[in-house]
């Protein structure tokens, strides 16, 4: 029982990591109906800004934190104003090349500037553990779990109670109709590019210290991401969470409690299970079927 | 392309590929032995992402399977590596063709995150069982030796079996593109609602288009593998899979014959493109440009320059300077549906 208790506490902590990442894919989704496939590398190449803001600027971990987030908000406004908008009229396909072009790059950047080696990234939290009746929480999963929740909540608040997420989710509804009431659409869209980009740091930053930080840690993150957001319907932010956790739990407690499924099967089983989903459930779980108007 | 014309093309590429390897150095036939692989496989994914409109990030990971079913039949069960050809496609074909049952529910961009996860995937699969695939260590194929008692060089003979499978694979692509199946593949890349309003069942059509091009992937896979003579996790890595969609691009994605150009990229800008462009970098910026990452670093500005100066690659180039050049143009080039529907 108390390995099942263990079990469930990493679960839930891995899958607060792919639950944050995929709300960023959805964020964008939901806005620009474009999947950004530089997601994964952008959260990435943040995490190593944030790497090299400690070790060779002297920042502690909080402040190079925020520091990176403001970078990461930045960065993503940036990328869109240049990459992605002047792209605007292009068809959904030329944009998802865009965006992989974009991974590249990046992925290709890091690795130059920085070195594809392996580096230890610190955490903010002790490496000890609670002990409650005999099972052993880690202040790591705890510290994890908490700091991307509180990320989704402050997210939630905005897009809930203020003026501009109000009009960011106008952008995304209808952006003929928020266009033709006055909302700068198009700017709207670059703010949804930084508010994924500073989300994907946030995962990148949390996951680093467990991972170690290389040029391509990211990418299996991505397709769990990637996973969660299928689970959970795609289009639903809540669901994007949910799936997150759901699929760290399941993915933990496969391996811990299945024999034949060690490491290297953990990709292979996150891909069986969005294809399982896919073929009983497409719509996911939190999911409405989509109907189409001709 | 299409038309009176086609065949006229066709023979030149047939007179070049016979002649070239009489022009060039045995180093460079060999290479191109590899270009028509990476033709093989340009014109399987063509058939997926420029003809149907769907993305795959991961049919490196096809290129791989294709090349463990010929080393695992060479090397376990000691077959001859020629009659692995069609075997490995057929292996890949089926793979595909289950993936792309339930991958296919998903519209359009959706599909490449799914497929993204095939060659990381992939990879894990080797890895955990390794007394079928070899492991981390992979296997080593015996040495390319000609056969049929014709006594020439090895990189002669892999430049004369790759290309004699690629003239073979090419036209038979120029077939599958017509007709009636081509003709669907289209409509739903144009629009999956009137598709199916035209009783095109677009599940069933993608599927196919999905095995077609994997079928294509593990003829090119099993090819390489007798190129290199060895197979392991890292020979094809998802940079693979993302240097076949630049290649796609590059060649002018929807245009069969665009792929000669598209192959030529892939398999020089790794050895020779690439890194003349870096060195010319470098002499204006003092970087170091043979640090790891610094390829990557190309094919991605070169996929966004096509991207944004020539959406039609390659291929649309030429029909824009075909229809400035002679008047019997058709207005748009030749190839004027890959120009209206650039990816």
């Amino acid at each position: 029982m108390q390995t099942f208790f263990q079990t469930l506490f990493t679960g839930l902590s891995d899958g607060a990591i792919y639950g944050s990442l995929a709300l960023a894919l959805v964020l964008i989704y939901k806005a620009t109906e474009v999947i950004n496939f530089a997601q994964g590398e952008m959260a990435m190449f943040t995490t190593y800004i944030a790497w090299s803001l400690i070790t060779h600027h002297g920042f502690s971990f909080w402040p190079a934190f925020f520091a990176t987030l403001a970078i990461a908000f930045v960065g993503g406004v940036a990328l869109q104003r240049t990459i992605v908008r002047p792209l605007e009229r292009a068809s959904v396909l030329t944009v998802v090349m865009a965006t992989i072009a974009l991974l590249v790059i990046l992925n290709g950047l890091a690795a130059w500037i920085w070195s594809p080696q392996l580096q230890f990234f610190p955490s903010p939290f002790p490496t000890s553990s609670w002990v409650v009746g005999g099972v052993h929480i880690s202040k790591q999963d705890v510290g994890t779990f908490g700091v991307v929740m509180a990320c989704v909540l402050v997210l939630w608040l905005f897009f809930r109670f203020t003026k501009l997420g109000l009009a960011m989710r106008a952008g995304a509804l209808n952006p003929d109709a928020a266009r033709l009431l006055g909302v700068r659409t198009s700017w709207l869209l670059a703010l949804g590019w930084g508010f994924a980009a500073a989300l994907g740091a946030v995962s990148g930053m949390m996951v680093a210290p467990t991972v170690f930080l290389t040029p391509n840690m990211m990418q299996a993150v991505l397709i769990y991401a990637f996973a969660a957001a299928v689970l959970g319907g795609l289009e639903s932010p809540v669901g994007a969470v949910a799936g997150g956790l759901g699929l760290g739990v399941m993915l933990n407690m496969l391996g811990q409690y299945v024999h034949p499924v060690t490491s290297e099967l953990r990709l292979p089983v996150a891909l069986a299970i969005l294809l399982v989903v896919l073929l009983v459930k497409p719509a996911g779980l939190f999911g409405r079927v989509v109907v189409r108007r001709v | 392309m299409r038309g009176r014309a086609a065949p006229l093309w066709f023979a030149l590429l047939v007179v070049l590929v016979v002649v070239a390897p009489f022009l060039t150095s045995n180093y460079r036939s060999y290479q191109l032995g590899f270009v028509a692989v990476y033709l093989i496989a340009l014109c399987g994914l063509d058939l997926l992402t420029g003809f149907t409109g769907q993305i795959s990030l991961g049919h490196g990971a096809f290129m791989g399977i294709g090349a463990y079913t010929t080393t695992i039949l060479v090397v376990d069960h000691g077959w001859r590596d020629l009659w692995t050809i069609p075997v490995a496609g057929v292996v890949a074909g089926v793979i595909g063709i289950a993936f792309g049952l339930p991958a296919t529910r998903f519209a359009g961009p959706y599909l490449a995150l799914a497929t993204f996860a095939i060659p990381l995937s992939l990879i894990g699969i080797l890895k955990r069982f390794p007394h079928f695939t070899g492991g981390n260590i992979g296997k080593n194929l015996p040495q390319l030796h000609s056969e049929f008692g014709w006594s020439t060089n090895p990189s002669i003979w892999f430049y004369t079996v790759t290309w004699v499978v690629a003239l073979v694979m090419f036209p038979l692509a120029f077939l599958i593109a017509r007709g009636r199946f081509g003709r669907s593949l289209r409509a739903v890349r144009d629009s999956e609602i009137a598709a199916t309003a035209n009783g095109i069942s677009t599940a069933l059509v993608k599927t196919a288009a999905f095995g077609v091009s994997a079928f294509y992937c593990g003829v090119a896979g099993a090819l390489y593998a007798i190129g290199i003579t060895y197979v392991n996790p890292d020979t094809f890595p998802i940079d693979l899979s993302i240097l076949l969609i630049v290649g796609i691009v590059v060649g002018g994605a929807g245009s069969l014959y665009g792929m000669v150009f598209g192959a030529l990229f892939v398999e020089f800008i790794r050895i020779s493109w690439g890194p003349a462009l870096l060195d010319l970098f470098s002499k204006v910026h003092h970087v170091n440009t043979h640090a790891p990452g610094s390829g990557l670093v190309v094919y991605g500005v070169v996929l966004l320059v096509v991207l944004y100066a020539a959406p039609a690659g390659v291929a649309g180039l030429v029909g824009l300077a075909r229809s400035r050049f002679t008047a019997v143009g058709r207005p748009g080039g030749a190839p004027s549906q890959s120009a209206r529907t650039p990816i």
